[in-house]
């Protein structure tokens, strides 16, 4: 009997292995920032290069950084929740334009809406992996103490933005008692 | 004829296989041929994570050469080894390795190779015990 019971037992642990696998996303690799400070940069802005924008900018309120390209299909699929988000007033975003060119970043952003209270210009790309991007487009949310609280990588949607940054706002803005009631 | 064909075949299987060679790469070698062997070593250990199963040596993506000039740099710098893994998985974690540490998270990624394999030493020792008490059949032969 036990030598009938052996296989399908082999084949019951395999299936619950390829199962699990099914559900994964190996393209999702999970940021070793959550939960640490913030990691510092100081960059020229993207439309006047004359200002700068840093992680100093940021601190001592919830806000988004968002990675973004000209280049990148993702970006552009977002890019109008993004509008819309600014245009509620849902949250500060910060722009992290990410190995792109300049003039093409302006004219993107002039053409489809600009969402951000300022874009920092990475053209080499030297923050961004000070960040750990590795596939725009990705959104990191900035808690008021400067730490990362999480980062999304994939085009931002609503039904994201409800699932799974509100609760983590929330959770946050209860340790911070910061004022997240501005943000629903 | 057919061995010259096969020959030819030969030849491009070689060739095929040695396409690793021509390195993605477009930079100059480092002048010290000590650090540009550190520097090959390194950057075959990384892995390229846009591209997940290529290592940054052998990806040509833009992420892929942006680490290679960071690796380059820091190796110039006079970083060891260590200090150049560590910045890479305080910023990518323990994925960007080819050859993750052996810690909390990945002890079942290094075990169950070990454990798979005294399942078979226990598999192996118990048909040898069952064959070692049969009586030697003279009939039966190769």
């Amino acid at each position: 009997m036990s030598r009938y019971l052996i296989p399908v037992m082999i084949l019951g642990v395999l299936a619950i292995f390829f199962a699990r696998g099914l559900t994964l996303n190996p393209g999702y690799v999970p940021s070793p920032l959550i939960g640490k400070e913030a990691p510092s940069f100081k960059l020229p802005q993207l439309k006047d290069p004359s200002l700068t924008l840093g992680s100093e900018d940021m601190l001592g309120r919830l806000s988004l950084l968002n990675v973004w390209a000209t280049w990148c299909v993702g970006c552009r699929q977002e890019h109008q929740y993004l509008n819309e988000m600014a245009q509620n007033n849902t949250i500060p975003i910060y722009g992290l334009n990410w190995k792109d060119d300049r003039a093409t970043a302006v004219n993107w952003l002039n053409t489809l809406g600009d969402p951000y209270i300022a874009s920092a210009f990475d053209g080499d790309g030297r923050v961004a992996i000070d960040w750990g991007v590795y596939g725009a487009p990705e959104t990191f949310l900035i808690g008021q103490d400067g730490s990362v609280i999480y980062k999304h990588i994939a085009p931002l949607t609503n039904e994201i933005w409800e699932m799974e940054f509100m609760p983590l706002i929330r959770e946050h803005c209860q340790k911070f008692s910061c004022s997240y009631g501005d943000l629903e | 004829m057919t061995r010259c064909s096969n020959f030819l075949i030969m030849i491009s299987c070689a060739a095929l296989m040695t396409s690793t060679v021509w390195a993605i790469d477009a930079e100059p070698e480092l002048e010290n041929p000590t650090l540009q062997a550190r520097y090959r070593l390194l950057i075959n250990e990384i892995r390229c994570l846009v591209c997940q199963n290529q290592s940054i040596a052998d990806s040509n993506a833009p992420l892929a050469a942006d680490l290679r000039r960071e690796v380059r740099e820091m190796i110039t710098e006079g970083s060891t080894d260590k200090e150049i893994t560590t910045f890479l998985v305080a910023r990518y974690g323990d994925f960007v390795l080819y050859r993750p540490p052996f810690n909390a998270r990945t002890w079942v990624l290094w075990g169950t190779p070990l454990f798979f394999l005294g399942i078979g030493f226990l598999v192996f020792t118990r048909i040898l015990r069952v064959r070692g008490n049969q009586p030697i059949d003279e009939g039966e032969g190769m």
